[in-house]
């Protein structure tokens, strides 16, 4: 799959980006542009940085050095800018975070009522919406506790989708998942990239990454070592930290 | 021994009413104000949590009747607003319990998982949309025991008031004293009515944590 033509700016850009965790250097100069409608796979062993990199795009985790833009806009320190901001980045986490005490549809309608002032029977109509597209409107007055992982997790991406963001961001989405349930999850992912969401999706999948990546980003101690196309990836890596890691995860 | 009760209705109705009233007032004053400090503890801003900190560490370290004499005897001397002694009370009573109802929301606070906050931030919620709309409507449901001790212990607090010219409850006894009335079953009836006044702390208590060990 060839990354489709974009015009400025890119829908993430990362200059010269560093962070640390006390005496931890966990990404050194990272430097990284997402162009829109791009999807991108982050790739690497545990330890890494990918997810304190994708964490980072939304501020999840503040920077030490260098610049992220969304859109072409700096991201805004802590206040109502960076919140305005985090509104249009939609994020996925490892462990869905549905809010325990909301029902499904609550779950999704919450935001786009609160944050985006949207009335209440019209979020209601957009979130059941979303729900059948994820294919779970049949659980939507349940609890999250109620819910299988990946039924969980498909409604946490609609959730995310309800505030029509410009950007997805998945931290390792199907990580905590039973292996039953990651294609289903999956699935729907790989739905949305095919509608052209620009996505950046930290992983371990790597038929997905294979299927819907236009790039595969590899990272290893904090620094991006290969970026480059899925297939040649797979087949030719450069470094040999990628080889190593691929001979790793592919033998078995 | 009911007719001691009988003879000073009077006293006990008027007594038990003001006590009420009192427990009432203060009580709601300190949820309010107690839940405001907790915010300002977790809240991303330093100033606001030093200030949080700072009235946590000054009322929960005082003893009640010592805010009870700063509000009795120092207060007036500020020449601030005049204000009743029952007034008065109410205010020292909210300010002392609201350090302990900041210190238990907190810990429910601390209760939530960390991936609500971050969920909520990452949809665009701002601070208070988050603490207000995700992460109180949950603390709440852990802190309906300890939260109860604390307004058990306002309640039976209420009776240091009577020491400032607040006719409550415990302002019954001496009131009986004078009256001549027999002292030791005069404080049976007090005893006993502090017992009715627990019940419907108790069981809001338990109808609070029945419905929401259900809903979750």
């Amino acid at each position: 799959m060839s990354a489709p033509a974009t015009a400025d700016p890119p829908m993430i850009r990362m200059v010269g980006v560093h962070k640390h965790f006390g005496s931890l250097h966990v990404l050194r100069d990272i430097n990284l542009d997402v162009a829109r409608g791009e999807v991108v796979v982050v790739l690497g062993p545990s330890g890494s940085g990918k997810s304190t990199l994708c964490r980072s795009i939304n501020r999840l985790e503040p920077i030490d050095e260098g610049r992220i833009e969304i859109d072409g806009t700096p991201l805004p320190e802590e206040g109502r800018a960076l919140a305005r901001l985090r509104a249009d980045v939609g994020m996925v986490f490892q462990q869905f975070n549905l809010f325990a005490h909301k029902t499904i549809a609550e779950n999704v309608e919450l935001a786009p009522v609160r944050v985006r002032r949207i009335s209440r029977p019209d979020a209601h109509a957009a979130a059941m919406q979303l729900l059948t597209r994820v294919g779970i409107s049949d659980q939507a007055d349940k609890y999250p506790a109620q819910l299988s992982g990946g039924q969980q997790q498909r409604a946490a991406i609609a959730r995310a989708l309800a505030m029509r963001p410009k950007v997805m961001l998945f931290d390792e989405p199907t990580s905590a998942l039973d292996p039953e349930m990651v294609q289903e999850v999956l699935d729907v992912m790989t739905a949305l990239a095919r509608e052209g969401m620009t996505m950046l999706v930290v992983t371990h999948e790597m038929g997905f990454a294979r299927r819907a990546a236009h790039r595969v980003v590899f990272m290893s101690d904090g620094e991006i070592v290969e970026d480059s196309a899925p297939d040649q990836f797979f087949t030719a890596p450069r470094s040999e930290r990628a080889k190593d890691f691929l001979g790793k995860i592919l033998t078995h | 021994m009911i007719q001691l009760l009988l003879d000073n209705r009077d006293l006990f109705i008027t007594g038990f009413l003001h006590t009420i009233l009192l427990f009432v007032l203060a009580g709601l004053g300190a949820l309010v104000l107690g839940t405001l400090l907790a915010a300002m503890r977790v809240s991303p801003v330093p100033a606001l949590r030093l200030l949080g900190t700072g009235y946590v560490t000054i009322f929960r370290n005082t003893p009640l009747t010592l805010v009870f004499f700063f509000f009795a005897f120092a207060y007036p001397r500020l020449e601030l607003v005049d204000v009743s002694f029952f007034t008065r009370a109410v205010l020292a009573l909210a300010m002392y319990t609201a350090a302990f109802v900041c210190e238990v929301v907190r810990s429910g606070i601390n209760t939530v998982d960390v991936g609500q906050f971050e969920a909520s931030r990452a949809l665009g919620f701002t601070f208070s949309q988050t603490l207000t709309t995700i992460v109180v409507p949950q603390a709440i449901r852990s802190v309906v025991p300890p939260m109860t001790s604390v307004l058990n212990s306002l309640l039976k607090n209420t009776t240091i008031a009577a020491g400032f010219s607040v006719l409550e409850a415990g302002q019954i006894t001496p009131a009986l004293s004078e009256r001549g009335a027999p002292l030791l079953i005069g404080m049976f009836w007090i005893a006993v009515g502090f017992g009715i006044l627990v019940v419907p702390l108790t069981a809001t208590q338990r109808a609070l944590e029945k419905r929401w060990s259900v809903a979750r």
